[in-house]
């Protein structure tokens, strides 16, 4: 018999997340814009205390309030994940908001609630508390786009978010109001008894379209991508690698949850849009990263792109498959942080730059900075030993075991198109002539993070194996 | 020890070609020459163990180099006599040539890659000679080519040495597919590619036949014929020689050490290492005796009319090799052993004594433009007069009068003599033809060689004043190499004579090289008529005698004749219209098929659909792309009903079925 305290203990991390969240709020009322430095000190200590709860959490499955909220090794991880994605958001945006001042105690208050409905969507098992989590990580995020509330284009980015993301919210409540109606029941488990029983079901169909669609706007898979570009670019930088991070995890976990535990039984028909996204995914994104000079730009469509890779593990349908997508969500959070360091080093005594040809013979200017980026680029594009291309490897062979060969071949030829934007970074960096050299100014903790993600990328297949079994427990807990 | 033999001048190479800046260039040319002449005092050491003395053949493995199902090689060094022989001609002439350059190349500014280049020429030939199977010949093989290519184009600067560095590499091509093609036949018949593995089979193969090329053709001769097809590309046989006179566009230490020494013999030595195999290849023997006899006479003739100094020797060493090749022919491989081993000497001489020449006259290398030098550089000219004695053959056969009696005489007239009547007493009909090329060949390498000494020491000047001002004898780094080829030129014959033919060659190769009891060319060329023993010393001054008439008694003749361009001079003056011949059938069929590869195949047809193609195709995708992000928001929203719609209306579509 479940008791509340019961619950309680499950949902820990989480109140514990969101307790903090409003103490901060209070303890920035009460002291001003001077205490952000302290508020973000403060928030790396309740991130820190939030993963020793997620991490000290019995790895078998339990359920709260009547089942309506899910804590498994699946979530463990991937809540490890966001939270790891979260804290170094904060961290990467210390230094930049004093500079740019922005220095307002409200930026780490709005990460730590984004992060609390993150994890509320990662453990949601029912379409409520599904619907919550989401909307409190995004209003927290549309805010978050539009931090730099004086700049026109991070307000412009900031409202474009809010519109859209309004309107996939309804896409998406429509869609879980018809699999209510067709399945009667909101909860993951009953849906799924619902849909096992039902067989086809146009009418749930339908709903499981209009569910993916909203999902889909979250990891921005293409057709529900077009915020994605004109938001990385207009937010603040450290903002975008948030985005880039954190958000995509969640909605990463939650798109694998909802297909994978209550929907499996018509794994038939989402296979199909999972296809078709991944495809059109990973096809604009490598075409379209091509045009690109702003690098924030490029690295929206490149996210576009590494969705649809992922996708191709999900489209796979297997255990291996979601080992695969949570293998390249592990290694895809490490490339894209290390790249945003390098973006947020861009900065010239006039301000921050973000044109690509601005990384101009970085080489001599700054040769570790761009042999960082350097690890990091090859890896984004896949090219072995580096990180990258495990990540590929795993969700590619999945999809091959599962006999989706086209997909897999589109896939794999569309990534060749990818590599050719980031190695003309390369490229530029090395052969271009020297442009005018960025500020020294990094700061410690960007070195860290910086080089930290360089040579996880680098060294990745020395660590390879107890990477792919966590990956590999979590997926398993999933399918279970 | 014995490895390190063939080790030091890997050693040399790697610490002279990697480390030359550090080491500087003094310090490059003297660790080179000193690392060779340890080599070669091991290599004397070696010599005298297992030719000279009774020292049974050594195997040394190193490790395994393969080892894929019933392929299995392994790098391993083998000594026995042959290899003795060939380690002293190697050694010698390498040490001396090192020694000879930090003279000759003492104002090049690239002097420690020559002499790891040098170095490493040296290694390959050890490699190929001390093989003990095979394919470490052919690394060793290919690595000489991959040597003289490097050396010929030294001077990459010159437009001229680096076509002739490629025509090398390519006409040794074509021999080396033979070569290669004679290695896969080997372990197809034999299944092993060890020397003494195969060699001890070969008679169980002997009338055998196999399927080649939709043919069905005796084993042995087609292993044989194909392995000499790579002879006859590394040692410069009519037709594969086109490339040896052009490769006279390297160093002049490079010609007398690859191009006239040693590389060049490996065909000879290819050959005599697989005599074994050849002796149940009658098929082959024949074409060998023929193929060489043909290339001693055709090279000889050519010889008779170059004007460049070197070239005159470049021929000069083709019809020599001509020589030796006749002699395996007829199964008297000492004598083209013995043949090869003197001609080292003399042949070096000559060329580094042209070297000489050369470095006196400021890089002129047209006779024409010399005369009277002998005055101006006595040492040179004695040097030379030595080398041409021993090319020649001078010498005086007291052995006709009585048998009691020795032959007195230069190295050549040993060696060379000894092969002509080897070639009368083999009495088959290739012998015959080989025996009368052979002759007519020692007269025009008498005439060419009398030649080449009036016009360049002899007679008038023709030198301009400017260049006769500053002619001047060569520094003794270069002339003491120069003594001690002379040396060897004067006496090694006389000394060696014994062992290597005589009757003590039994004792001397210890089974190295193997005779069928028939084949007796070499036991009879002792018995021989007199005529046939008079009559090599008979032309040989006859050819001085007309050399003389008409370089020195009436030296207007030769312009006059080349004045008049008779049909026959023509002929041979453009070296029998080889060069045009090859330049018509191969080089400018391949041209016009390259460039349609090129042009139409690698530029309209693959590059087109292909790369171009298709990164012009991503291009316009991507600008179509990336039209579609507008930044308006309702387009924005527009694409995602859109998606929605279209996703719906497949489901209900497919629903609906």
């Amino acid at each position: 018999m479940e008791t509340l305290q019961q619950d309680l203990l499950i949902i820990l991390p989480e109140l514990i997340l969101a307790l903090g969240a409003m103490t901060l709020l209070m303890w920035g009322v009460f002291r001003g814009d001077g205490a952000t430095g302290e508020l973000n000190i403060l928030t790396l200590v309740l991130f820190a205390l939030v993963s020793i709860s997620v991490f000290s959490g019995a790895p078998e499955e339990r359920l709260a309030f009547h089942g309506t909220y899910i804590a498994d090794g699946f979530t463990r991880v991937m809540k490890l994940l966001v939270l790891t994605g979260a804290a170094l958001a904060v961290i990467m945006s210390a230094r930049y908001i004093a500079t740019e001042r922005l220095r307002r105690f409200e930026f780490p208050v709005l990460i730590v609630f984004a992060t609390t409905g993150m994890m509320l969507m990662i453990s949601a098992n029912d379409l409520v508390v599904l619907y919550i989590g989401l909307e409190l990580q995004s209003l927290a995020l549309y805010v978050l786009a539009a931090y730099s509330r004086d700049s026109v284009r991070s307000t412009e980015a900031g409202l474009k978010y809010f519109v859209l993301g309004a309107l996939s919210s309804g896409l998406l409540l429509y869609g879980a109001s018809l699999i209510y109606g067709f399945s009667g029941a909101t909860g993951f488990d009953a849906i799924g008894n619902a849909v096992a029983s039902g067989g086809q079901n146009i009418g749930l169909t339908v709903g499981l379209v209009f569910l993916l669609a909203g999902l889909a706007f979250k990891i921005s898979a293409v057709p529900f991508h077009m915020w994605t570009p004109d938001v990385y670019e207009g937010a603040p930088t450290p903002v975008t690698a948030f985005f880039a991070a954190a958000p995509k995890l969640a909605a990463m976990a939650l798109v694998l949850r909802v297909l994978i535990d209550p929907l499996f039984a018509i794994a038939v028909q989402w296979q199909q849009i999972i296809v078709f996204v991944s495809i059109a995914s990973i096809l604009l994104g490598s075409f379209a990263a091509i045009g690109q000079t702003n690098i924030k730009r490029l690295m929206a469509y490149s996210s576009i792109a590494n969705v649809g890779h992922m996708l191709v593990g999900l489209a796979a349908g297997t255990q291996e498959g979601v080992q695969g997508v949570i293998i390249y969500l592990a290694i895809y959070l490490a490339m894209t942080i290390g790249t945003f360091v390098c973006i947020l080093a861009m900065r010239r005594p006039e301000g921050m730059v973000e044109d690509i040809n601005d990384l101009s013979g970085l080489a001599q200017t700054r040769p570790a900075m761009a042999a960082a980026l350097l690890i990091l680029m090859f890896s984004l594009a896949g090219i072995p030993p580096m990180a990258g291309f495990f990540g590929k490897f795993y969700v590619y062979l999945a999809a091959v075991n599962a006999g989706l060969w086209p997909l897999a071949v589109i896939g794999i030829l569309a990534s060749v198109v990818g590599a050719y934007y980031y190695i003309r970074i390369v490229m530029i960096m090395v052969n271009g002539e020297p442009a005018a050299p960025f500020e020294q100014n990094l700061g410690f903790e960007l070195r860290v993070i910086l080089f930290g993600a360089a040579l996880y990328n680098l060294a990745f297949i020395l660590f390879a194996a107890p990477v792919i079994a966590i990956a590999g427990a979590a997926a398993q807990a999933l399918f279970n | 020890m014995l490895s390190a033999i063939v080790f030091l001048p890997l050693a040399g190479a790697i610490i002279a070609g990697f480390f030359g800046r550090q080491l500087g260039e003094r310090g490059a040319e003297y660790l080179t020459t000193s690392f060779m002449m340890l080599a070669l005092g091991l290599s004397l050491a070696a010599f005298s163990r297992f030719a000279l003395g009774h020292g049974e053949p050594v195997t040394l493995t190193i490790f395994t180099w393969i080892d894929s199902g019933a392929l299995e090689v392994a790098w391993k060094l083998r000594f026995d006599a042959l290899t003795g022989v060939m380690l002293v001609v190697v050694n010698t002439v390498s040490a001396l040539v090192h020694l000879y350059s930090i003279g000759y190349m003492a104002e090049d500014p690239h002097r420690p890659r020559f002499f790891a280049y040098l170095s490493l020429f040296t290694f390959a030939m050890l490699m190929l000679v001390t093989a003990d199977n095979f394919l470490q010949m052919f690394f060793g093989w290919e690595g000489v080519g991959l040597a003289s290519y490097l050396l010929i184009g030294f001077w990459y600067h010159k437009p001229e040495a680096n076509a002739a560095a490629i025509k090398a590499f390519i006409v040794n091509r074509v021999g080396d597919f033979g070569f290669v093609l004679g290695i896969m036949g080997v372990f197809f018949a034999f299944g092993s590619l060890d020397f003494s593995t195969v060699f001890a089979a070969v008679p169980e193969q002997a009338g055998q036949t196999f399927e080649f090329l939709g043919m069905r053709l005796d084993v042995l001769d087609t292993i044989c014929l194909l392995l000499f097809m790579g002879a006859m590309g590394k040692s410069a046989q009519v037709p594969l020689h086109t490339w040896l006179p052009d490769a006279m566009e390297g160093p002049t230490p490079v010609s007398a050490l690859i191009h006239a020494a040693t590389m060049v013999t490996a065909g000879v030595f290819l050959v005599c290492r697989c005599s074994p195999m050849f002796e149940f290849a009658p098929v082959a023997l024949a074409v060998v005796t023929i193929v060489g006899a043909t290339t001693a006479f055709f090279a000889a003739t050519v010889g008779m009319f170059q004007n460049d100094i070197k070239r005159v020797i470049a021929y000069s060493t083709c019809s020599q090799l001509g020589y030796m090749f006749f002699a395996c022919g007829v199964s008297a491989y000492e004598a083209a052993m013995f043949h090869l081993f003197t001609y080292a000497f003399f042949k070096a001489l000559l060329f580094l004594g042209a070297g000489s020449v050369i470095h006196a006259m400021h890089h002129e290398q047209d006779m024409r433009h010399m005369g009277g030098l002998f005055r101006l550089i006595p040492m040179t000219w004695m040097m030379m007069l030595v080398g041409t004695f021993a090319l020649t053959g001078v010498g005086i056969p007291l052995g006709v009068l009585s048998h009691e009696l020795p032959n007195i005489g230069f190295a050549g007239f040993y060696s060379k003599d000894a092969i002509i009547e080897s070639v009368y007493a083999a009495a088959t009909d290739p012998g015959i033809y080989a025996f009368i090329a052979g002759i007519a060949a020692a007269l025009m390498t008498s005439f060419y060689s009398w030649r080449l000494i009036f016009m360049t020491f002899h007679g008038p000047h023709h030198e301009d004043e400017e260049t006769l001002t500053h002619v001047h004898e060569s520094p003794p780094v270069m002339m003491i190499p120069l003594a001690v080829l002379a040396f060897g030129a004067a006496f090694a014959g006389m000394y060696f004579a014994d062992d290597f033919i005589g009757h003590h060659r039994g004792e001397f190769w210890k089974g190295a090289i193997f005779v069928l009891e028939e084949h007796k060319a070499l036991d009879l060329s002792h018995e021989v008529p007199t005529w046939v023993k008079l009559a090599p010393l008979a032309v040989m001054l006859t050819g001085l005698a007309i050399a003389w008439h008409f370089y020195l008694n009436n030296p207007g003749l030769p312009a006059r004749m080349a004045e008049r361009k008779g049909l026959l001079y023509t002929f041979i003056y453009r070296k029998w219209y080889f060069d045009e011949l090859y330049d018509l059938i191969f080089v400018r069929p391949a041209y016009a098929l390259a460039r349609l590869f090129w042009r139409d195949g690698d530029g309209w047809l693959i590059d087109g659909f292909g790369p171009d193609g298709v990164a012009a195709r991503v291009m316009d995708t991507t600008r179509r792309v990336v039209q579609l992000q507008s930044g308006y928001i309702y387009h924005y929203a527009f694409a995602m009903l859109i998606g929605i719609a279209a996703l719906v209306t497949y489901f209900m579509a497919m629903g609906a079925q």
